[in-house]
């Protein structure tokens, strides 16, 4: 009985053969994360995963604020289908929570509603001439870095802890709305005992902080971000959470979800500036990482090159701390091979 | 300070520890219907003076039940008490009763709220 009880709060996560599509706001956010994974699960973990350069949008966003409906949606989920069909996976994995939980509410909707899938099957033949299969699993990133996390560890070359005083360091774990809250059945541990990015952060020498507001929205919200009026409620939500997290003196957040890396991020440079107050003892901020960043830098992967440069809350002190070796001078290093100069921006 | 355009909202949240839940008590014994409101809205739908003076039962059943007094006098003397709320209520609510019964709680035990 507890075992088939438990049995709901797991979630099957394939071993190989992955079909990746990557984020439309995660790619300009932070463009290293995604770089990161493949290179996690393809060099690291020598696992096959296709980086298709023909994916595109899963309307989200447009979805999310109401200005694409939901035909139109399911038809362009189709067509990525179809695109992971044409490459022979049957493994989807998106980058993005928002995509994953879209694809997962689609999938759903033709479940109860075949009227709907034929609908669906109907519109793209119509308009690309192409035909698709439901993936056999839809499968977050963030899942597999979880399911290969003890194979992880052995490759490491740091862990979550303070190298001065071999302590673990005090992680905040948080876990974006449409990966856990939208189908909480295709999550790790369910809505209530989200466990993927704590069992990474436990495994990899961490301690897990359970903080009063744990489990609430960090603010973005699509249309509380995107209309300018709303965004004080954006970051209002935001800043609920950061005074809940502060008396537990975090050493670092990490995140799952494109928006809630952003906002959390962002939004404490945000709240220095409109009332002059942060939520770190050195005045700094609480560094802000994503799971794949969290992961390459403990595999040893130069900060640099997975963008952390490109972060509002400054890892070094986070660096410093885990004993992270990086070098200064390269921090803005370009493609050319020159520095960049921020002078004048 | 920088000016972003928009300003951090103040937090609404309520701690039902320690809202003033004794007139929504005493409401309840005095109206026992009240109890069976699911904040379905059709009280404030079917509503003639909503047109004319934004009238709204539900706000006013949700301002007592949450113990938020301030403006829950000015409220309730917006209803014309013509009864449209109490024949279109799915569970028979009676809100006109629900009404005066407010408006009478609200003199007798918090006169300072009753100030229009």
């Amino acid at each position: 009985m507890e075992r088939k009880f438990w049995k709901n709060y797991q979630k099957d996560i394939p071993d190989n053969n992955y079909y990746y599509e990557r984020s439309c706001i995660r790619q300009s956010f932070f463009p290293g994360s995604e770089t990161t994974f493949l290179r996690i699960v393809g060099d690291v973990l020598g696992k096959q995963i296709e980086d298709d350069q023909n994916l595109h949008t899963c309307t989200g966003i447009g979805y999310h604020a109401d200005v694409v409906p939901f035909e139109t949606t399911q038809t362009i989920i189709a067509r990525l289908f179809s695109l992971m069909s044409e490459k022979g996976y049957r493994n989807f994995v998106p980058s993005c929570v928002t995509s994953f939980g879209l694809l997962n509410e689609v999938v759903e909707t033709w479940k109860h509603f075949p009227e709907e899938l034929q609908q669906t099957r109907d519109f793209l033949k119509q308009a690309t001439g192409r035909e698709f299969e439901i993936p056999e699993y839809i499968t977050h990133p963030c899942d597999i870095i979880y399911k290969f996390r003890k194979e992880l560890k052995e490759k490491m070359r740091f862990q979550i802890v303070n190298q001065k005083t071999g302590e673990p360091l005090r992680v905040v774990e948080h876990i974006g709305c449409h990966y856990s809250k939208v189908f909480p059945q295709a999550v790790i541990g369910s809505a209530e005992f989200p466990q993927v990015l704590a069992g990474m952060v436990e495994e990899w020498g961490g301690q897990v902080i359970d903080y009063p507001e744990r489990r609430h929205c960090c603010g973005f919200g699509f249309r509380h971000y995107l209309i300018m009026a709303n965004r004080g409620y954006s970051i209002a939500n935001s800043r609920k959470k950061f005074e809940s997290m502060e008396p537990y003196h975090p050493d670092f957040i990490v995140t799952n979800c494109p928006g809630c890396t952003m906002f959390l991020d962002r939004w404490q440079y945000t709240i220095k500036e409109m009332e002059g107050k942060t939520y770190d003892k050195q005045g700094n901020g609480i560094p802000v990482l994503t799971y794949e960043e969290m992961t390459g830098l403990l595999l040893g992967f130069n900060p640099w090159d997975l963008g952390l440069q490109l972060h509002q809350i400054s890892a070094e002190p986070l660096l410093d701390k885990i004993g992270i070796p990086y070098d200064k001078e390269q921090k803005y290093l370009g493609k050319s091979g020159k520095i960049i100069d921020f002078k004048g921006f | 300070m920088k000016n972003f355009g928009f300003k951090i909202s103040a937090s609404r949240q309520l701690d039902m520890d320690t809202i003033q839940s004794d007139l929504y008590e005493k409401l309840i014994q005095l109206e026992p219907t009240a109890k069976r409101c699911l904040m379905c809205g059709a009280c404030a739908a079917t509503c003639t003076a909503a047109e004319i003076n934004g009238f709204n039962f539900r706000y006013c059943h949700l301002l007592m039940k949450r113990g938020i007094l301030d403006n829950l006098a000015k409220e309730l003397s917006k209803c014309m008490l013509c009864g449209k709320c109490y024949m279109v209520c799915p569970r028979e609510i009676n809100t006109r009763s629900i009404i005066l019964k407010m408006k009478a709680l609200m003199t007798e035990t918090t006169p300072k709220h009753y100030s229009l």
